[in-house]
Parts: C-alpha cells; sequence; structure tokens
C-alpha cells in the first residue's frame, strides 16, 4: 500500500487520481475485512463522490491539501454529518450526525478521504475492542490476538493496509496502546492542540484525538493537518509549535526507573526489546539517563476515578430523549433508567457508577479531589524529568496484544495494559507509539516517546532520526 | 469499606441506570474490587498538594451570547426518538 506521504504525491502530480487510491483501499477492504472487522461502515458513495472532486480539483491546476487523495478512517465517535456515529454502543444504534467534528472536517478541507468508520470499545472505554457493541476487531499481525483498544478498528484498518491514516482518540492510551498492538504509529498530541468539537466526550480533562499512520512521516504529515485553534472547544489553544532544531548527539533521552521495575507487569520480550531501542539510540549518539516519576504508581487507580466521574456526567446526555435508542417507561425517569440499564454495556455501566460513586456526598474527598491532587504530582514529577531530559522513553504497554476473552471478565488486569499510557494523559503531554520489534511469536512490540507540551516535532525528529540510523 | 448490594442499588439510582439482579450482584463484587485497589491512593499523603483539574490551567473561553443558526435543523429532529412536527416529543415531566 502507498503511503500518505506518497499518495499526496502522486495525487498533486496528476500521476495518481485520488478516485483510483480509493478504489484500492476499497478492494482491500473487501477482499480482507471480513476477517478483521476493523470498519463498522465503509464510507462506499460518500468517499467516491469526494474523490470525485479531489480529482476535478487537482486537474483544474488548484493548489491542493496537504492529504490530497488520502484515505483516511475514522473512529466511530467522531461526527461527520449525515453519516451514522454509534460510539460502539447500542444506546446510539442509528443515529445520524447533523454535523462534523472539527478534526474530520479539517482532514476533508485538506482534501483527505473519509473511507469509513471504524471500531472502537464501548464510549472508548477499554483495551482489546471487545467492549464494542457491535463486532469483534482481529488483530492483523494475527487474527487468534485482540488489536488493542480503545481504538483496535482504526490501528486494524492502517495494520491491514486498508488506508493509510485513520484517526482515534486517546484519554489514557487508547490510540498508543493498540498502535503497539497492531505495529503501527499511534500519536496522543499535547492536550488542547487538536479540537474535540464533534468528539463524544468520555472524560474532558483526558481526551485527545490523533492518528494512525504506517509511517512517521505520516504520522506528522496528519498531526499538521490535525492540529489547529478552534473557537468551537473551549479547550483549544492557540499557540504556534515549538520548531526546536535539535542534535541527536545532545538529546537526552530520559529512562523512568519506576517503569522498567518488576511491578508493572513488564514482560521479558517487551524489556528485551527497550533494551534495543535504548542501544539504538546511544549508537545515534544520545546520552541516556534515569529519571524518577515515584507517583506513577498511582496513576492508574487516579486515572480511573477521574476519567470515570467524567465520563459519569458526559454521559448523562444519552437518556433517550432527544437522539438514541429510547425504551418505554412510566415515568421520564423510568424512561431514563430502562433507556440506559438496557442499553449501555457493562464496562460503560461500571465505570458511571464507579464515576457517580466517586463524585457522591461523602466520597468526594476521598476519591475524586484525592485523585486530582495525585494528578498534581505526577505533572510535578514529570516537570521534574524534564529538567534532565529532553525526551522519555518508555514501552507502550507491559505485554503485546494479547488474545481475546483473556481480561475481558478481570477489569483490573484489562486496566493494566494502559500502565505506561496513562501518566502521559493525566500530565497533559504528547507521547507517541513507534513499532521496535516483534516478539518471539511474531507480535508487534510497540516503545513510547513522551515529550513536553507543544514539542510535537522534537519528538518527530528523534523518530526519523533513529529509523534512518538503523 | 465493603460495597453491598444496596451500595450498588443507591449508586445505580444516582446513575440513573435500571440493573438485573444479577447485574447487582455482579457490579457489588467487581466495584469492591476495584475500590478496594484504590485504597492505595491513600498510602501517600496529599494534604498539602493542591488539586489539578485542568492540566495547562487555561482561562475558561466564553463567546458572545449571541444565536447563531443551525444550518439543517431538520437533521437534529429526525434523530428524535418520538416527534412531533417540529417538537421532540418527551414523557410528562410534571404530575
Amino acid at each position: 500500500m502507498l503511503t500518505a506521504t506518497e499518495t499526496v504525491e502522486l495525487v498533486k502530480g496528476q500521476k495518481l487520481t485520488a478516485s483510483a487510491a480509493l478504489e484500492t483501499c476499497l478492494k482491500v477492504i473487501d477482499e480482507r475485512d471480513g476477517e478483521i472487522g476493523a470498519f463498522l461502515e465503509v464510507f462506499t458513495d460518500s468517499a467516491r463522490a469526494q474523490a470525485a472532486a479531489v480529482d476535478i480539483k487537482a486537474a483544474s491546476g488548484r493548489k491542493m491539501g496537504l492529504l490530497a487523495g488520502v484515505p483516511v478512517a475514522i473512529k466511530d465517535n467522531m461526527a461527520y454529518a449525515g453519516h451514522r456515529m454509534t460510539c460502539g454502543s447500542k444506546i446510539l444504534e442509528g443515529y445520524i450526525s447533523p454535523y462534523t467534528a472539527t478534526a474530520v472536517q479539517r482532514l476533508i478541507d485538506e482534501d483527505a478521504v473519509i473511507i469509513g468508520r471504524a471500531n472502537m470499545d464501548e464510549f472508548a472505554m477499554g483495551s482489546s475492542t471487545e467492549n464494542s457493541a457491535y463486532q469483534k476487531t482481529k488483530n492483523p499481525v494475527n487474527p487468534a490476538y485482540v488489536p488493542g483498544g480503545s481504538s483496535g478498528g482504526s490501528a486494524a484498518a492502517v495494520a491491514a493496509g486498508f488506508c493509510p491514516i485513520a484517526l482515534g482518540s486517546d484519554t489514557g492510551g487508547s490510540i498508543r496502546q493498540p498502535a503497539a498492538f497492531c505495529g503501527v504509529y499511534g500519536l496522543k498530541p499535547t492536550y488542547g492542540l487538536v479540537s474535540r468539537h464533534g468528539l463524544t466526550a468520555f472524560a474532558s480533562s483526558l481526551d485527545q484525538i490523533g492518528p494512525f499512520a504506517s509511517t512517521v512521516k505520516d504520522a506528522e504529515l496528519a498531526f499538521s493537518a490535525l492540529a489547529a485553534h478552534d473557537p468551537k472547544d473551549s479547550t483549544s489553544i492557540e499557540r504556534p509549535m515549538m520548531e526546536r532544531p535539535f542534535n541527536m548527539r545532545s538529546l537526552r533521552v530520559g529512562l523512568p526507573k519506576e517503569y522498567f521495575s518488576d511491578m508493572t507487569g513488564l514482560t521479558p520480550e517487551v524489556a528485551a526489546a527497550m533494551e534495543k531501542v535504548k542501544s539504538r539510540l546511544s549508537s545515534a549518539g544520545a546520552r541516556m539517563l534515569e529519571v524518577s516519576l515515584p507517583n506513577s504508581v498511582y496513576a492508574l487507580a487516579a486515572y480511573y476515578i477521574i476519567s470515570s466521574s467524567e465520563a459519569s456526567s458526559n454521559l448523562g446526555r444519552f437518556d433517550g430523549i432527544r437522539y438514541g435508542a429510547s425504551v418505554k417507561g412510566s415515568s421520564l425517569a423510568d424512561v431514563y433508567r430502562k433507556t440506559r440499564g438496557q442499553n449501555f454495556g457493562p464496562e460503560v455501566k461500571r465505570r458511571i457508577m464507579l464515576g457517580a460513586y466517586s463524585l457522591s456526598s461523602g466520597y468526594y474527598d476521598a476519591y475524586y479531589l484525592k485523585a486530582q491532587r495525585i494528578r498534581t504530582l505526577i505533572k510535578q514529577d514529570f516537570d521534574e524529568a524534564f529538567k534532565t531530559a529532553d525526551v522519555i522513553l518508555t514501552p507502550t504497554a507491559p505485554t503485546t496484544a494479547f488474545k481475546f476473552g483473556e481480561k475481558i471478565a478481570d477489569p483490573l488486569a484489562m486496566y493494566l495494559s494502559d500502565i505506561f499510557t496513562i501518566p502521559c494523559n493525566l500530565a497533559g503531554l504528547a507521547g507517541i507509539s513507534f513499532p521496535t520489534g516483534k516478539s518471539q511469536n511474531g507480535l508487534p512490540i510497540g516503545a513510547q516517546l513522551l515529550v513536553k507540551p507543544f514539542n510535537e516535532s522534537l519528538m518527530f525528529g528523534v523518530i526519523k532520526e533513529l529509523e534512518h540510523a538503523a | 469499606m465493603k460495597i453491598e448490594k444496596q451500595d450498588v442499588e443507591y449508586i445505580a439510582e444516582l446513575s440513573r441506570l435500571e440493573l438485573t439482579g444479577d447485574e447487582k450482584e455482579l457490579y457489588s463484587l467487581q466495584l469492591d474490587n476495584i475500590l478496594s485497589w484504590m485504597e492505595e491512593l491513600n498510602k501517600t499523603d496529599t494534604s498539602k498538594v493542591e488539586p489539578t483539574a485542568h492540566i495547562l490551567g487555561l482561562e475558561n473561553v466564553l463567546r458572545p451570547d449571541i444565536s447563531e443558526l443551525f444550518q439543517d435543523r431538520e437533521a437534529i429532529l429526525k434523530n428524535a426518538p418520538q416527534r412531533e412536527s417540529d417538537f421532540i416529543k418527551v414523557p410528562k415531566v410534571i404530575e
């Protein structure tokens, strides 16, 4: 499959039509998505119309967008006017978006072609995409394994070669962890850089949209199309990116000692792959140094309190009145209870209740406020670490992809797969997962690079140099 | 603190979730597990730490309170489970 960068070049040079690029993707989807299940819906008709419009624009000699003719999948929690959006939930079955999310609109404005909506854990809650109310998504590398989650459909779509770019959302690792499991690149940008207008809110102080790609160059290209201020998102930031020139020979790479200890559940294979990344960085001239993130041990618990609390409030809007599923009841409250009780899946109900409990009178201080105080400590840890390190290197996940059903009955075991990705969201940093080899049984392993807010260009630069040196 | 079935019933009511008997059993077990795991947070003293609600410390952003026309009203109304002409029908709110 062509990368996004190659596609853009060919379409701009009129050596390839957007329509031809789309048809190639549609053919691959037709051949293999029956097995993989990455898409909940392929937008064949609207994508063909869009591609035809891009081709007319190219033929007319007008200036083409950054993503000219690139087919892009969107996670099923992003609004696209006139198209269905379910968030992987029965409660939104049949819902048709009346408007388009800013992130999706930016892709369209840059002449990308929206190819379909990708499967996900219901309301982005999960780490394997098994919580989708609609279907399982298989890991394209080995279909006996999960693709990770919650943006599992987006990760699988790129890994299977269905499209060069896919959008995901990342609240605690939902882009980076599936990227690691499927062997692709997954970026969570700095909090506030990509508009969330039209992204169905899960935990608003943590949610961020970002791209999946099969090369670091493509990830950077998609990011540059997405990052922009949006007056429709009150958390959107208006500030230029830091373009910091860097030299690999003076780069300081921080290794959090707590992340490489036994208690994280880090498997020997992932640990060995990390050693290889470290030595590649060292031979490229970078200096490795130990940093300490002592409060990261509390990150997972604090995250589940904060994100569930925010979710219990955000998901209040699904009440069977204005849109979505609705179950008849004897009173208004009964309509709410029945609609929500019968249409939310188990993980969503669990987290709504956990959040309602954490926020309830008598428990607020002990849970919600405590977690917010821990969040301060975690941020301070990173502030301290970034005084000596330019970037921080960690594994993306403690293990490679696991099998279907392996963790679904035990919520706590599932939560642990996000142990390395969660602190980044709590601290508002940018993070990327990049492929770094395979386990003995052929499953991909991902490494995570964390940078200070607004330092995405440094992150891309380091990975590009690392790959160039290899 | 142990999460009992009546605690789950109370939280479910706060959350406007109707649960089956089996669900109540399962969730009391699972929430109890999760909440006891969360007690590890008490190992660290945070009495002198300020809570963080928003990571970049942004000020709230407001726009002028002027209504704008949405381009496709019908697209919103079409999603309503129950509709009567240009209104969304809701169950009786006041008895």
